[in-house]
């Protein structure tokens, strides 16, 4: 159907908790909508070969509770309360978020920081997105038009993975003004495998490698996250709205960083 | 007659309003339709400042389902809307028309009404009116030199001055003189309905009925009969539930006038529901000012003078309350404190922005931050405490009643009652303030960033000059009170039927109490200024009590009694002597009185008076600052108020709570901002931060009554504002306090980005 009607400017509809609020001020006017709620065959969220399988109307509420034992599921459940509202959590869907791309999205951040393997499907085939391919902009991905985003799969965490998440927003709910999530190990009280991700204040979320290089094979003392802090606050683009310029943007990343990875540490 | 008992005045009885909208059966501005009905949608202006040069309905007209499209032109009939409150002259010019006729002021003006079968052709249409325009360059500050406003008028329509005393001597023998430049964001009343309105002219009875009406039902059914050149008999104000009213709801705004004008002439109900963003664009901003303000003090903090010159952006036109907020920014800014000579200057200044009303605590909400931060300059220029200079300066209890010689609102202001310093005792104590002080000493200690503040404020409630009300008991006893009040959910009926209830000698649970209906009473005021409870209240107890004597007079008679012992109680005239003995109901007193000239048992009475009264009290905030983010945490609040006398101390505290936390909006997170363009910047809830439960400090409340008012017999003042009042002086002192420096705050709202330069300011 989407193969269909993307040409005639159809969209797909998941929880509605983006595209209804955009068409209801008029600046999203789809010719077709395609509901793909009640389609059991996406409402799949299990873990195979390794990783987390979440189908295309997993909700957000899926992960008010851990969806699996280990890191993986305690850092999802960290995650999924600083998304909106409790009832928006009920409707909105974990691959909806992706495909919207809002800079904001904390699950945009969790797939580019763990590293997400993005399943698209379309009468042409079937082709997987590495996260880091995927997002292109505010609100723009490597999804074309005719695709449905049918499954987004996260690596299971190893058992000794730490994880530490923090976000700034004016108010409970909002959209994230910026926002840290990072994971490492420590192996023999230094830092391996440093994964650390930031929102909310570039076009999309993606990795720091500055910030990573500063972290790893050290020992996580303050002086250390200090400066992973300073080189994720150097490192990025800065976005400019009417919450934060760029310099109040750095100094938000600086402590959003330093805080996710004091938790990830602690 | 015995003396009535206060059974329910001073109870916290449950609402009489929550039934109906607890069990799904409230009435508010969308739930009403009428067959056959067109909805209207206005077309606003995208432009902060440009002429008209021609407006093209034809492509939205041809749209299947339009029935009309209007434009300056089909409402040229129609004069500008006029002002309520103001002894200014001079000021018509500056008054907004129904659309704009050749210059457009402000993003969100009206410049069309589309009339279709549906609100969604309506909307469709509605973006298909195209408005061509010159541009031109928007005023947006309203500290710039004021501009052309049209030909021969400038952006400044009036200066307001007040004052008493020689300044400029006290300035001259000043031991100090301390000078501050403070600025209130622009922000305003958001209720979570937004405004609706349905009009419909029944033919048959040439009735012209507007559904939805707020606030001033009465005043605007006046307007409208006059605007619209018909009898005042042939226009009905109704107030179905109103859900919030803040002063913004229910003033007399361009789609009143639409809708019903359009009902007159398309000969169908026309209705109209503003959307969130148009509520946002549309309907009355507030409290924008920028002051610069100097007092001159004695050695010891004593304050010799202040002299004040500020400056109000008003917006684009000049609405119903004119320079409303100016003047009693002027009239209020002395507060409690003894000031022997004053001068306000208030410039209203015109920009191309929303235009501005009244927000719950007007003026009040402004000088008591600009007042405060003042006292706490002179504090800490003087190295005195904060308090203890406070105490110095206020206006002692054995000074009452304090004539301020200044005026506001057709009143003197004469401070009926009141012990400042009193209230101040019981808050300190009540706070453990030394104690609490210490505990955030600790903390700072700890490298915390946290204090607090507290800030003293007077209120003035209760404004007249007059109300009336209408007590009746029919044959089966049902007792109602017919009022000229208004209800905008702050729980009128309740503390009416209380009032009414123990004057009477009934219970409050089964009084009907009407409001907001204009065919149901002559005259009303409606409900602002926290006049409800003063003003209507003692005109019912006054009306309530007639109706008692007049039942205790007739039941001497029926049961042979004499009147002295006698007394109503549960509805029944019973014996005083013999409570167990023969007694007589109100509705057989009622149905024997209903063949007599006065038409049943029933009164009607008026209760006047020339003065405000003016309730008090202290805000304290204790605050917490994340020094990486600049977010500031409220951690707790208190309000201590003196309300003479509480007739529901739970609905006290429940307007205490409501009007701190829209006082914790405009000094935390609401702001309308616009960009150079004077494009608004803030349409939406997701760029108008309002605080959510999730924001809201757990809010303490002290009610205390320690000063009735002389100017009523049971003492009551108005509770409506006084949670709002003070809220900005209260949290930019405890913001002092945490950071360690005192006048770190000169601007509200403090965003976080703002504290964060601060905070840089901190650090270097
Ligand atoms: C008040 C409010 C606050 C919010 N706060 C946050 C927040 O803090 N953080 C956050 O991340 N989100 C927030 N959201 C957004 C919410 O999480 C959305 O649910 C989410 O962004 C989109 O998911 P959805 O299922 O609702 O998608 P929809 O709204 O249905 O769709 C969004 C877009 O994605 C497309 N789309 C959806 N699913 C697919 C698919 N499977 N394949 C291809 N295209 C698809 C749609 O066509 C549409 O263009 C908020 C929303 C609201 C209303």
């Amino acid at each position: 159907m989407l193969g269909e009607y993307a040409a005639e400017d159809g969209r797909i509809l998941a929880g509605g908790q983006s595209l209804v609020p955009t068409m209801a001020f008029r600046l999203a006017k789809p010719a077709h909508l395609i509901d793909i709620n009640g389609i059991a065959a996406l409402e799949k969220l299990n873990v195979e070969n390794g990783s987390l399988s979440i189908g295309a109307c997993v909700r957000h509420a899926a992960f008010h509770r851990p969806a699996l034992a280990g890191p993986l599921g305690a850092l999802l459940t960290t995650v999924v309360h600083h998304i909106a509202h409790y009832p928006i959590r009920l409707r909105g869907t974990f691959c909806g978020s992706l495909a919207h791309a809002d800079p904001a999205s904390e699950w945009c951040l969790v797939a580019a920081t763990v590293g997400a393997d993005i399943t698209a499907i379309s009468t042409r085939g079937t082709r997987t997105i590495a996260a880091a391919d995927f997002f292109a902009g505010i609100m723009t991905t490597a999804l074309a038009e005719d695709e449905l985003l049918a499954r987004v799969n996260l690596p299971v965490l190893s058992r000794d993975t730490r994880f530490g998440f923090c976000e700034f927003s004016r108010r409970a709910g909002d959209y994230a003004i910026a926002m840290t999530l990072a994971t490492l190990r420590l192996e023999g009280g230094a830092i391996v495998d440093p994964r650390v991700g930031v929102g909310g204040a570039e076009a999309f979320p993606r990795r720091i490698p500055e910030a990573e290089a500063a972290l790893a094979g050290r020992a996580p003392n303050e002086a250390v996250l200090r400066a992973a802090a300073d080189a994720a606050a150097h490192a990025i683009d800065p976005l400019e709205d009417i919450q934060a310029d760029a310099a109040y943007r750095r100094d938000l990343v600086r402590a959003m960083t330093r805080r996710a990875l004091a938790r990830a540490c602690a | 007659m015995a003396q009535p008992k206060q059974k329910f005045v001073g109870r916290s009885v449950l609402r009489l309003e929550d039934r109906p909208l607890l069990t799904g059966a409230g009435r508010f501005a969308a739930d009403i339709s009428f067959p056959g009905q067109l909805h209207m949608r206005v077309v606003r202006s995208a432009h902060a400042h440009a002429r008209i040069l021609a407006v093209h309905t034809a492509d939205a007209a041809a749209l299947p389902g339009v029935h009309a499209i209007w434009t300056a032109a089909d409402v040229a009939h129609i004069p500008p809307i006029d002002f309520r409150l103001t002894k200014l002259v001079g000021l018509e010019p500056y008054r907004q028309r129904a659309l704009a006729t050749d210059r457009l002021r402000y993003v969100g003006e009206p410049v069309a009404a589309v009339f279709a079968e549906s609100a969604y052709v309506a909307e469709d249409a509605a973006e298909l009116v195209q408005v061509e325009v010159e541009e031109l360059a928007p005023v947006l500050d309203a500290l710039q030199e004021p501009q052309a406003f049209a030909d021969g008028l400038r952006s400044e329509p009036a200066v307001v001055r007040k004052g008493f005393g020689d300044v400029d001597a006290a300035f001259r023998k000043a031991h100090t003189v301390v000078e501050l430049d403070l600025t209130v964001g622009r922000h305003s009343g958001v209720p979570m309905e937004t405004r609706g309105l349905i009009a419909r002219h029944d033919r048959t009875r040439d009735v012209l009925e507007l559904y939805g009406a707020a606030k001033v039902p009465h005043w605007n059914r006046a307007q409208i009969a006059r605007m619209l050149g018909r009898a005042l008999e042939s226009v009905q104000l109704y107030e179905g539930h109103v859900g919030g009213g803040f002063g913004v709801r229910g003033e007399l705004y361009p789609e009143d006038l639409l809708v019903c004008a359009a009902a007159l002439k398309l000969a169908r109900p026309v209705k109209w529901i503003e959307d969130r963003r148009e509520h946002l664009l549309a309907t009355n901003h507030s409290r924008q000012q920028s002051h610069r303000v100097r007092a001159a003090v004695d050695a010891d903090g004593r304050i010799l003078a202040i002299d004040d010159e500020f400056f109000t952006d008003q917006g684009a036109y000049l609405r119903t309350h004119a320079a409303t907020v100016t003047d009693l920014t002027a009239a209020m800014l002395p507060g409690p404190y003894r000031v022997p000579a004053y001068r306000a200057v208030g410039h209203v200044r015109l920009t191309n922005k929303t235009p501005c009303g009244t927000y719950r605590a007007p003026g009040r909400f402004e000088s008591t931050f600009v007042r405060e931060r003042l006292v706490d300059a002179i504090a800490t220029r003087l190295d005195i405490d904060p308090i203890e200079l406070r105490r110095r300066n206020l206006i002692t209890a054995a000074e009452m009643p304090y004539l301020r010689t200044l005026g506001t609102l057709g009143t003197e202001i004469e401070l009926d009652s009141g012990d400042y310093a009193g209230l101040l005792d019981k808050t300190m104590a009540h706070l453990d303030w030394p104690a609490l002080q210490r505990r955030l000493a600790q903390r700072r200690a700890a490298d915390e960033l946290v204090g607090a503040g507290l800030v003293m404020f007077v209120e003035k409630t209760g404004l007249g000059p007059r109300d009336l009300a209408r007590v009746s008991v029919d044959g089966d006893g049902a007792v109602e009170v017919v009022t000229g009040a208004a209800s905008v959910g702050q729980g009128v009926e309740t503390v009416i039927a209380q009032i009414c209830a123990d004057a009477l000698g009934v219970d409050y649970a089964g009084i009907r109490v009407v409001h907001g209906q204009t065919d149901r009473i002559a005259f009303g005021m409606g409900a602002f200024a926290s006049r409800v409870t003063v003003m209507t209240g003692e005109a019912t107890r006054i009306a309530a009590a007639k109706v008692r004597a007049r039942a205790v007079e007739v039941a001497a008679e029926l049961l042979q009694a004499p009147p002295d012992l006698l007394d109503v109680v549960d509805g029944r005239v019973v014996r005083t002597d013999a409570p167990e003995g023969p007694s007589i109901s109100l509705g057989e007193i009622a149905r024997t009185l209903a063949a007599s000239p006065d038409g049943g048992l029933c009164a009607e009475s008026w209760f006047q008076t020339d003065h405000m009264n003016y309730p008090y009290g202290v805000h304290a905030a204790v605050v917490a600052i994340d020094r990486g983010t600049g977010a500031v945490t409220v951690e707790c609040y208190l309000v201590a108020y003196d309300i003479g006398k509480a007739v529901n101390p739970m609905l006290v505290e429940g307007q205490l709570v409501g009007g701190v936390l829209q006082g914790l909006g405009g000094s935390l997170y609401e702001e309308f901002r616009y960009d150079e363009r004077g494009e608004p910047l803030c349409v939406t809830f997701a760029d108008y931060l309002l605080p959510t439960a999730r924001e809201a400090p757990p809010v303490d409340v002290l009610i205390s009554e320690d000063a009735p008012s002389p100017l009523n017999p049971l003492g009551l003042k108005g509770a409506g504002e006084g949670g709002a009042s003070a809220v900005g002086a209260a949290v930019a002192a405890a913001i002092d306090a945490a950071l360690g420096m005192p006048g770190a705050v000169t601007a509200l709202p403090v965003t976080p980005r703002k504290m964060r330069e601060i905070l840089r300011q901190e650090t270097l």
